[in-house]
């Protein structure tokens, strides 16, 4: 869907085609090389591309399912509709936040875990396995599991930790929706960040260090003038794939607390009003405003992308 | 760090703050585990020992909370996660498996728009094309049914496993093509025989990839999938209805459900993290 609003840059453009003039075997290979590629492309082209812009056709209709025969295009009134009810106003800001939140807090505990497991100590290999099983886990169960078995106000884990040292009871479904979402979403994408950034420590050379200590740089400072420089592309990375991820997150809002208190991100919104509202045109056109925040940021990670395969000496 | 990780002998001071870290590496360690494993521990407890404010400890274990899943047909869930992830990894790799050699091995002209292409309709949200997917299998009758919704989740990890795959078949040495080829070996000889061995190890880890993501998948099962065709994540999703006990019967049918991929997960971590990236890392 992106790919004519991603301008790929001219470096990297024809890289590689071939200087010398082509032969009968190149270009039969060439021929092979798109007949591989064709039926993959042809795949991803009916799945994803065509309904999408079939939704951008069904944002310009009035259409609701209950009123079978009562069609007809109307322009942007939709899009008119979607934001002057501030429905759409306040979703946005649930998705900002939520995505954000879970962004920020699992790069931080992703980056400071992976510092601790990129040092030698016992266990250091299970200590890592134990670590990426959130990741693994199925979302649906990890909220259920979340939102009956630890963060219940009655027999919540979470709440008799806090009782030990006499912090009463907290509701958090219902009173902190927002965190707790956030919380479930950190507690399964720290790994991921995790992962990432620890193997951008793992590529740095040790030599660089070695020296930096000889020189009498300690630990700290070489950290913040060399390690953190070196992961720099890393954590722009594992932010981005992250936003990307967390940007259609669905499961935990519709396992723990079904979109109320402020938790109403835009694929839940879309759903809501798809589906249960049964209004194709106006969820329609969330969905392509959800389409274009994803743009933005999607459009900044395959530059990053870019500039990785680029300096990977790709062939 | 690393001069932490220096083994002759060190000062005093500095062996009891390499300890202190590696206790604090496992609090935290324990920590992330921790939800996991006490809904493992819960999956073997009785309702009554799993729903009290204190936690027991002691308590008798058994396997009846696992057999009251299985009498629930949990089987048929589990049967129908299996079929879909299976049948799209398998359609996956027949697709992706010659688009990634033929983007890689093969350099096309214009292979980098192809790729990015490909890696853009993966950050395409489904919530874009949801609704006329929707309408259309109504239309055609194909709500709950398992081969639909395989054919969508083709769809959903087809970029991923091309962008992956892309990885590795670009570390096979183009010598070792160009000698197959000088030896008149035919393409598919030298497909099968000479390449795929090398990207074996690739390839098994993009299909597992593939598999995780459609068994966890639940937006389109819960939506597209009712009775007959419904997989295990909107089965647990729908499993807490009313107010009465069932901590421990939703812990051992979470455990089944998520067992299977975790420890798949754990014994191909390091070429996951490669997939999970989309390649960028090695």
């Amino acid at each position: 869907m992106t790919t004519a609003l991603v301008t790929v840059p001219p470096e990297t453009k024809r890289r590689r085609n071939p200087k010398r003039q082509l032969t009968t075997r190149d270009r039969r290979s060439l021929r092979l090389s798109r007949a591989l590629v064709w039926p993959a492309l042809i795949t991803a082209i009916v799945i994803t591309q065509v309904p999408f812009l079939v939704t951008i056709y069904y944002s310009f209709q009035r259409w609701n399912l209950q009123r079978p025969g009562d069609q007809a295009f109307v322009g942007f009134a939709n899009y008119a509709k979607v934001f002057s009810n501030g429905v759409f106003v306040e979703s946005l800001i649930a998705t900002v936040l939520i995505t954000g939140g879970a962004v920020l807090f699992s790069v931080i505990i992703g980056l400071f875990l992976a510092v601790l497991l990129d040092r030698k100590f016992i266990g250091q290999g299970i200590a890592r396995t134990l670590l990426i099983t959130p990741f693994l886990m199925m979302p649906a169960a990890a909220a259920l599991i979340w939102k009956w078995s630890m963060l219940d106000a009655n027999v919540g884990m979470i709440n008799w930790l806090f009782s030990l040292v006499g912090i009463p009871p907290v509701a958090w479904n219902t009173d902190l929706p927002v965190l707790t979402i956030i919380m479930v979403l950190t507690w399964q994408f720290t790994p991921f960040m995790m992962l990432i950034i620890l193997a951008g420590l793992q590529s740095q050379s040790g030599e660089i260090l070695e020296a930096a200590s000889v020189d009498g740089a300690g630990p700290i400072r070489s950290f913040i003038y060399m390690t953190l420089p070196h992961l720099r592309t890393y954590i722009e990375l594992a932010v981005l794939l992250g936003t990307i991820m967390l940007l259609q997150v669905f499961d935990p809002i519709a396992i723990m607390t079904r979109g109320t208190g402020g938790t109403k991100t835009l694929p839940y919104l879309l759903y809501e009003r798809a589906f249960v509202g049964l209004e194709i045109g106006e969820a329609a056109a969330y969905g392509v405003l959800t389409v274009i925040l994803t743009i933005i940021v999607a459009t900044i990670a395959l530059r990053l992308l870019f500039k990785i395969f680029r300096t990977e000496g790709a062939r | 760090m690393s001069s932490a990780t220096i083994t002759r002998r060190r000062p005093a001071r500095q062996r009891v703050t390499s300890l202190a870290i590696t206790v604090l590496t496992w609090v935290i360690v324990i920590g992330f585990f921790f939800p996991v494993a006490w809904m493992v521990f819960t999956a073997f407890k009785s309702e009554r020992a799993a729903a009290t404010s204190t936690p027991t400890i002691f308590t008798e274990l058994s396997f009846d909370r696992f057999q009251e899943v299985l009498d629930r047909g949990f089987a048929a869930y589990l049967t129908n996660s299996l079929t879909a992830s299976v049948v799209s990894t398998v359609i996956v790799l027949l697709l992706a498996i010659p688009a990634a050699y033929g983007l890689s091995v093969r350099p096309l002209i214009r292979s980098t728009d192809a790729l990015f292409f490909f890696i853009s309709t993966k950050f395409l949200p489904i919530a874009a094309a949801i609704i006329p997917i929707y309408l259309l299998l109504q239309n055609l009758g194909a709500l709950d049914n398992i081969s639909a919704l395989s054919i969508l989740y083709v769809g959903m990890n087809l970029p991923l496993a091309i962008w992956m795959m892309r990885s590795f078949f670009a570390e096979v040495p183009l010598e070792i093509i160009e000698a197959a080829q000088i030896d008149g070996a035919k393409f598919w000889t030298e497909l099968v025989r000479v390449v795929l061995p090398i990207v074996a190890p690739g390839i098994a880890a993009a299909a597992l990839i593939c598999f995780i993501f459609a068994w966890n998948e639940y937006f389109l099962a819960n939506l597209l999938t009712s009775t007959v065709a419904r997989t295990t994540p909107p089965f647990l999703g729908s499993f807490v209805d009313g107010r009465g006990q069932f901590l421990a019967v939703l812990s051992a049918a979470a455990t089944l459900a998520v067992l299977p991929v975790v420890i798949a997960g754990w014994v191909a971590q390091k070429r996951l993290v490669r997939g999970l990236a989309m390649g960028a890392i090695k």
